[in-house]
């Protein structure tokens, strides 16, 4: 049973980007249902509203088992949704992929092993069909960007697993795509590897301005990268809350000792055992943890 | 003084060292054992009276006599196991693609070919050999083929279908057609798969090849120098005939493993084996 909490479904409009009114993802009463084998459905996904301004990063941080993963697979056109409608720089969720609109990164790198690295980075660019200036000249700055130009010729087993995501990460940048799905791209990655890699995401979407959707289970993760975080509920799942992430540009590691930090992990802890009250940043006084 | 003369030279021969140290840790071994076994082989068979197994000094004495035979029948039936091969292949490699491209294919071919390889073929052989003729060598090709065809069919197919969702979604999401699918990741992936089912092809092929001619055909054949020289109890030639048989195949397999190593280097089998 789910728990009726305060506001079930958050309407995101408040857009905090004032750089870019332009909006990057618009998704309206988006549900999503699957038939179950034995007969009768489930409801992995109800009541998705969110609106996404171009060139922010937007976290989704839920429970395992909440489609946080089936929301980004619904706004990358890999799956379709029940019922709703996904709009992506102003246009259907599907022809947005056609037009090659969106780069996805996976939790494994899903590198092809026959593939040097930068034949992993090329491959969309052959499908794309430019040409071969083009093309290498886009694999090198993307190797540049991702500071891996020392290991054009690598084969991926040679690469440890937090290299082989950032050749991921530059695969799908080089379609230069205004938005950038990833889905727990960092989630094998241990724990220094991972932070690392937060740095260096939040440097490329500095540097490229590209839209990002995040898809986490990690609290730090979610506040140290985002514009914003959408807390999801239990399958059923809803957004819950969206909690606004104020730390200064650029982050850095210094961010993570800041108290603002300390108080936004919090604020989305308990947004995700359904405490926080709503339109309130302000901490909660101190209660018992959550059963 | 000598004291710096040394370094270079020295480090040079250190280096060679370490490769035939290196090479010989690992070739040295199975060739001593090798060996061994031949030597054990000619103590146990020297004597008088022993001629179902003769000693490997007569099998060789034999080889020499008969070379000009032996040479015509390896020659005739190497080209029967490698035409088979190719047939075998060629055959297996297009259902394949057939049965992993339309789910309708997949349903019918699958089950034919599932039936072709639960034939005896020991069965099949008298009548591969009237159908195709007796004397005709493609009659020992289509058993060779027969039995090529459904490891390479079965792996083919498994190397083609078994691409992880993940790929097929990141394909997806270019916008890829199916062409691209095919061809950047379906054929990669089939490939280690494919040189799996061919080395086992490459020895299966020689298998057809002499149960083919153990049941008719020309004289200067692999099959009918072994099975007409043990009737006639000459049975030192029957062994080299059978020896040569084996060669075949095991030469056939080493191509088969060097090709591998050119075409697909990125192969975890082969980075193992490298390490």
């Amino acid at each position: 049973m789910s728990r009726e909490t305060t506001g079930t479904a958050v309407t995101a409009t408040s857009s905090p980007e004032q750089r870019s009114p332009k909006i990057a993802v618009d998704l309206r009463a988006v549900e999503m249902r699957f038939e179950l084998p034995g007969g009768g459905t489930t409801v992995a996904l109800q009541d998705i509203d969110l609106r996404i301004g171009a060139g922010e990063f937007v976290s989704i941080i839920g429970p395992s088992g909440c489609g946080k993963s089936t929301l980004l697979r619904i706004v990358g056109d890999l799956i379709r949704p029940t019922s709703g409608t996904v709009e992506v720089n102003g246009k259907g969720a599907h022809q947005a992929r056609l037009d090659r609109d969106y780069g996805m990164v996976f939790q494994a790198p899903v590198l092809f092993d026959w593939r040097t690295v930068a034949a992993n980075v090329r491959l969309p660019l052959e499908i794309l069909g430019l040409d071969q200036r083009e093309r290498e000249r886009r694999v090198a700055e993307m190797l540049e960007l991702v500071e891996l130009s020392g290991f054009l010729n690598h084969y991926p087993y040679q690469l440890s697993g937090g290299m082989q995501q950032r050749v991921a990460i530059a695969r799908a940048l080089s379609l230069q795509p205004a938005l950038l799905l990833m889905d727990e791209p960092f989630g094998a990655l241990d724990e220094m590897t991972r932070e690392r890699l937060n740095a260096e995401v939040l440097r490329i979407w500095r540097q490229t301005g590209t839209t990002v959707i995040f898809v986490t289970h990690s609290i730090p993760e979610a506040v140290f990268l985002s514009t914003r975080v959408a807390v999801m509920s239990p399958r059923p799942g809803r957004i819950i809350d969206v909690v606004e992430v104020d730390l200064p540009q650029p982050r850095n590691e210094s961010t993570r000792e800041s108290e603002r930090y300390f108080e936004l992990v919090t604020d989305v802890r308990e947004s995700l055992r359904g405490r926080r009250q709503r339109a309130s940043n302000e901490r909660l006084k101190t209660e018992g943890p959550a059963g | 003084m000598s004291a710096a003369v040394p370094t270079v030279p020295h480090s040079g021969t250190l280096g060679a060292g370490l490769v035939v140290r290196a090479w010989a840790r690992r070739y040295l071994p199975p060739a001593v054992v090798a060996l061994a076994g031949v030597v054990l082989w000619e103590l146990l068979t020297a004597g008088p009276g022993r001629r179902v197994i003769p000693a490997p000094s007569a099998i060789v004495v034999a080889a020499i006599q008969d070379y000009g035979l032996l040479g015509r029948s390896a020659q005739a039936t190497f080209t029967e196991a490698f035409g088979g091969l190719v047939i075998g292949t060629v055959g297996g490699v297009a259902v394949a693609f057939a049965s992993a491209r339309w789910v309708t294919a997949r349903n019918v071919l699958l089950p034919v070919a599932i039936g072709s390889s639960a034939i005896p073929i020991i069965a099949v052989a008298p009548i591969l050999n009237n159908w195709f003729g007796v004397l005709n060598p493609v009659s020992k090709m289509m058993m060779a083929a027969l039995l090529v065809f459904f490891p390479v069919l079965i792996n083919v197919t498994r190397g083609l279908v078994e691409v992880s969702p993940s790929a097929l979604e990141l394909m997806r999401s270019y916008a890829s057609n199916e062409v691209h699918v095919l061809r950047k990741v379906r054929v990669p992936n089939m490939l280690p798969f494919f040189f799996t089912a061919l080395k086992v092809a490459t020895t299966l092929s020689f298998i057809g090849a002499l149960v083919g001619e153990y049941f008719g055909g020309t004289s200067e054949v692999l099959g009918r120098v072994v099975l007409q020289s043990m009737s006639s109890g000459s049975f030192p030639l029957a062994w080299a005939g059978i020896l040569l048989g084996a060669m075949g195949a095991i030469v056939g397999y080493v191509a088969v493993s060097f090709i591998e190593r050119l075409a697909i280097p990125w192969h975890a089998a082969i980075r193992l084996d490298e390490a």
